[in-house]
């Protein structure tokens, strides 16, 4: 019986479990419930990706109705995999949540905390696997009103304005992606998504998609932080409560990234966007100079909280690099680096949230002396500043290694140098917390004394993501294959067309 | 049946047990795993291969060359020297750090293919730059940082080429390479970077001289030795590395007549000797080869001997400079008698290491008719003889009397230091087992008397020069008035006086690139408040984020309809 709707289940179980969380309304069980949940959701999606690796989609009438009228799921290899990102990274965020957010977040707001978190879980599992346009959005404005909760659920009063910048872009952006889609339904009369690609194909150019075009690559951008649009994204992840910020990090940007692809590769076809409307530049040099200009900002932060989410907007850059050279390998690189950038900074702000756990603040000074003191948190946080660094044994350098190849492919040998270059900033934002760590006497105000280690609930969480970090660094047979699947599938488009009767 | 596996991993594991073992079973593992790997080595069947995958590439981490086995012997003899060095006085992580960094090194030498070279590249530097940390001191700290950051530089100008290379030819081969295109110029620079070659020579002598006294000698050894290793392997022959190579010596020639530092001079000095190994590759003949091979043997040898003597003085007395020190002989006799024999086998005296191997380059060079390199080669082993083999001795254990009367060094130091002294003299007497491990077959004669009365003299002039010039030497001090106006003329004119000039424009670059990059740091970070300034880096007001969107969104309609 669960075979035939396993590709609806990632959606509907947080989606069940949400109101339950909060009717139990006791922290301990609302924990535990959310924890046993989205577990079963990272055991679906392990399911969705054997069962796609072949390059088939499994598909979904919702209700029994039929598309192009009802609304399809459809699973592919490349939203399953992103998919099972995202699950993996809530169910370890959670793992870790149980005893931080319990020190972040008010008592009698716990289990509310817990719904938001399934709420969003729900939206985002919604947004990967829906296949109707308008479903899309709709699923991406219930994640959204669920991260503004819980960024704003912090003890910090500064989260309140950060989650409020945060609300008025998201929702610009929505409503953009809304706007984009309204002229693509205006002029093909359809949302579902293969109908559209292939109405859009017979309309050709018209002014019409452009501008839906247009307002669609905008809204996205917004949402999956793209310099210069990026500037919601420091605040928010600043001031939001320390698991929160892992746990967007790891899968927020990420899935927006995946509705970029969506909407450029399988809607509009990469011959569309990149061919005939040349987006591929724009793109390409908004990616690079988000790369420099963030990855030189994190350089310069003191908070460091701020410094990570500098560092993941050009993370970001490097993800959309990929997209922009409009190759497999690119495209493969791209897919590779949401998985591994998810492991690399879900671990660094975990490892962030535990000293905030222990310290009460996230500034460079809370760093000094550390080592000594947190040695497993720090040890956690130096390798996996080792994988944002791309240093080879970590995922890091795979990521590196697939992006340099596929830019040195097109004969970009300026860009191939470009991004090894960039990886230098890298060094320096992460040296900075590593010389405070290991090279600094504790501040004096900081009462040494009480400083020890984080509970083993918080280490185990982070120390999975560092040694994932490690072992997809050597072994890459996995990650490699899923994405190159994930890949062929959004350029193919092989399993897209002719599936609608 | 012996197992088949690459020996680097080996000392790699002992990275990992030596932070869980301490006292005699650490002391155990330091000398056990050396031992162990360089059995390793020598008993491999010649044709031993070990391959695994990796993306979709197969590496082969184990894949022996006659150069490699050379070079990792002395790797291995080098770690196991160091440790009995570094027993009782390093840190766990510079212990730790050096064997990671020694393993990695020695994994380069093993290593078939260019994508483990490149692994084993970035470990190093990662391994090294932890060695320099052990330092402990601040200066330490920001010393290995901006050696990181060279050596990442240098990591990624290398893949960047690896890449290239790969795309263009298919083949991961780690082999002689021709300098056809960018991709093979990227991985000849991504070496050089490593082997301290200009401009990058700098680093050196920035970094080695702020580790710990055990610390700079594991670093004399490795990184430079492991580039002029691929270089060897990968560009034999290439021409252009002959400039590279007689610029690097007088680099180092230079800038050690005018350090006072007694750890500087020497780290000057490995510029100057890794010279002489990169000339010898560039010439490229067999026998230059062979010379360079030998060379980098001899050199890690007794360059880490006279690091190991200097280490053992400061160690003892805290002192580093040579304005500080002079008169220990008094105290530390065997010190000096150590110090003594290295700084005559880095100027090659005859029936030391040095000399048996240094010649067979300048000898290369002189069959080969390229007379430029031969003089150049003279000079400068007169200038090395100058600033090595006489100024460290004299200034640290002789000159004045400091009326420093430290102990003797510890008796571990004194058994490294034995061991590696009497290599130095036995290479010399018997050169021959060297020539053995050599690449080509050595036909090549050291002790005939043109060659030892052509080195003699050479050396007693450079002798006669160095005490005509002493109070020239002497950096603390004016130059006397009395003093012989003819060498005054000519030695303040061609070796100060020069050096100096080139010495003020170098700095006077540095400069400028260094005050270029603190204008753009204090642009937009306030280092009182230690917090970030400027509207580059704070955070936006949301009319501004959304200034953007419109911006962009125009932006692309525009685009669109061009």
């Amino acid at each position: 019986m669960f075979e035939q709707h396993l590709a609806v289940l990632p959606v509907l179980l947080p989606l069940i479990a949400a109101p339950l969380v909060v009717l139990i309304n006791k922290p301990r069980a609302a924990w535990l419930l959310s924890t046993l949940f989205v577990g079963a959701c990272v055991y679906i999606s392990f399911g969705l990706v054997s069962a796609t690796m072949d390059g088939g989609a499994l598909r979904y009438a919702l209700g029994g109705w039929e598309p192009p009228w009802g609304i399809e799921m459809r699973v592919d290899s490349a939203n399953a995999f992103v998919l099972l990102t995202v699950s993996v990274i809530a169910t370890l965020v959670l793992l870790f949540a149980k005893e931080s957010i319990a020190s972040e977040v008010a008592h009698k707001q716990l289990p509310l905390f817990y719904s938001a978190y399934l709420l969003c879980l729900a939206g985002l599992s919604g947004i990967l696997i829906t296949g109707d346009a308008f479903n899309l959005f709709v699923f991406l404005e219930i994640s959204s009103l669920a991260t503004y909760t819980l960024v704003s659920l912090a003890a910090d009063r500064r989260c309140l304005t950060a989650a409020f910048r945060y609300l008025v872009m998201g929702t610009i952006g929505a409503t953009f992606i809304l706007i984009g889609v309204g002229m693509l339904y205006m002029k093909t009369g359809t949302l579902n998504m293969l109908d559209l690609a292939e109405r859009i194909q017979a309309v050709e150019s018209h002014r019409t998609i452009n501008t839906g075009l247009a307002f669609i690559m905008v809204g996205v951008s917004i949402k999956l932080a793209l310099f210069p649009l990026h500037m919601w994204l420091p605040a928010a992840y600043s001031f939001a409560p320390s698991a929160v910020t892992a746990f967007l990090a790891g899968t927020a940007t990420k899935v927006a990234i995946y509705v970029m692809l969506r909407f450029v590769f399988t809607i509009f076809g990469a011959g569309y966007v990149f061919e005939q409307m040349n987006m591929e530049i724009i793109v390409l040099v908004l990616a690079l100079a988000g790369i420099f200009q963030c990855s030189f900002v994190a350089t310069t932060q003191s908070n460091i909280k701020t410094l990570l989410a500098y560092s993941s907007v050009a993370q970001v850059g490097y993800i959309i690099l990929g997209v922009s050279l409009v190759s497999l390998t690119g495209l493969t690189a791209s897919l590779l680096h949401i998985f591994n950038h998810a492991l690399m900074k879900a671990a660094l702000f975990m490892a962030v949230g535990a000293v905030f756990y222990r310290m009460g603040s996230v500034q460079i000074i809370a760093f000094q002396g550390l080592g000594r003191r947190m040695p497993w948190t720090m040890s956690a946080f130096t390798i996996a500043g080792l994988s944002i660094i791309g240093v080879p044994l970590t995922v890091g350098f795979i990521s590196k290694w697939y992006l340099v190849t596929a830019a040195l492919e097109q004969g970009n040998w300026l860009v191939a140098f470009l991004v090894l270059v960039a990886s230098l900033f890298a060094v320096v934002y992460i040296g900075k917390v590593i010389e405070a760590a290991y090279f600094k006497e504790p501040s004096e105000d900081a009462d040494a004394t009480k400083i020890k280690e984080v509970p083993v609930s918080m280490l185990i969480p982070m120390w999975l993501l560092v040694l994932a970090n490690i072992y997809f660094g050597i072994d890459t047979s996995l990650t490699v294959s899923a994405a190159t699947a994930g890949a062929e599938a959004l350029l193919n488009g092989s399993s897209l067309v002719g599936g609608v009767q | 049946m012996m197992i088949e596996f690459p020996p680097g991993w080996i000392i790699i594991i002992g990275a990992l047990l030596i932070p869980i073992t301490q006292g005699l079973l650490r002391q155990a593992v330091l000398v056990a795993l050396p031992v162990l790997a360089l059995t390793l080595i020598w008993t491999l069947p010649d044709n031993a291969l070990w391959q695994t995958s990796f993306l979709e590439y197969t590496l082969s981490p184990l894949d022996f060359s006659t150069v490699g086995k050379l070079f990792a012997t002395i790797f291995s003899l080098m770690v196991l020297v160091g440790g009995i060095y570094a027993m009782r006085t390093a840190s766990t992580l510079e212990l730790s750090a050096a064997f990671l960094y020694a393993g990695s090194a020695i994994g380069v030498t093993s290593s078939g293919d260019l994508i483990s070279v490149f692994i084993y590249w970035e470990l190093m530097a990662i391994g090294s730059t932890a060695v320099i940390w052990a330092g402990a001191t601040s200066s330490a700290y920001k010393a290995s940082m901006r050696y990181l950051f060279m050596h990442l530089f240098g990591g990624v100008i290398l893949m960047a080429g690896i890449l290239w290379h790969i795309h263009e030819t298919g083949s991961t081969e780690f082999t002689a390479l021709e300098l056809a295109g960018p991709a093979q110029w990227l991985i000849l620079i991504g070496f050089l970077v490593n082997a301290g070659a200009p401009p990058f020579s700098a680093w050196i002598a920035d970094a080695y001289p702020e580790a710990s006294p055990s610390g700079s000698v594991f670093l004399s050894a490795f990184t430079t030795k492991t580039a002029v290793f691929t270089l060897l392997i990968a560009f034999p022959g290439t021409s252009v590395l002959i400039p590279i190579g007689c610029f690097m010596i007088f680099y180092g020639i230079i800038y050690a007549l005018l350090e006072n530092d007694a750890r500087r001079i020497l780290s000057y000095s490995i510029v100057n000797q890794v010279g002489f190994m990169i000339t010898g590759i560039g010439i490229g003949t067999e026998m230059a080869l062979n010379g360079a091979a030998a060379h980098a043997f001899a050199h890690i040898v007794y360059k880490a001997l006279l690091l190991m003597t200097a280490g053992a003085v400061l160690y003892r007395t805290g002192k580093r400079r040579c304005s500080d020190l002079g008169g220990l002989f008094h105290s530390m006799p065997i010190t000096t008698l150590y110090g003594i024999i290295g700084a005559l086998a880095i100027s090659s005296f005859p029936f030391t290491s040095g000399f048996v191997s240094k010649s067979m380059i300048s000898s290369s060079a002189a069959y080969e008719h390229i007379t430029w390199v031969w003089f150049l080669l003279a000079a400068a082993s007169a200038g090395v003889f100058l600033h090595a083999g006489v100024k460290y001795p004299w200034f640290v254990f002789f000159q004045k009397d400091s009326g420093l009367r430290p102990e003797e060094s510890p008796k571990n130091m004194q058994f490294a230091m034995f061991i590696f002294a009497f290599l130095c003299i036995a290479l010399g007497v018997f050169p021959q087992p060297l020539y053995d491990l050599l690449p080509y077959p050595v036909d090549y004669e050291p002790y005939t008397a043109d060659h030892l009365v052509t080195q003699f003299q050479l050396l007693l002039f450079a002798g006669l020069a160095f005490f005509l010039l002493l109070p020239m030497m002497k950096r603390t001090e004016t130059i006397s008035l009395d003093f012989d106006w003819f060498y005054r003329k000519l030695g303040t004119k061609l070796v100060t006086g020069f050096g100096r000039k080139v010495y003020a424009v170098y700095a006077k670059q540095e400069q400028a690139f260094v005050n270029t990059l603190k204008s753009l740091v204090t642009h937009v970070y306030d280092t009182h408040k230690n917090k970030p300034k400027g509207s580059v880096a704070r955070m936006w007001p949301i009319e501004t984020m959304v200034f953007w969107v419109a911006i962009l969104l125009c932006g692309y309609l525009i685009v669109y309809y061009i």
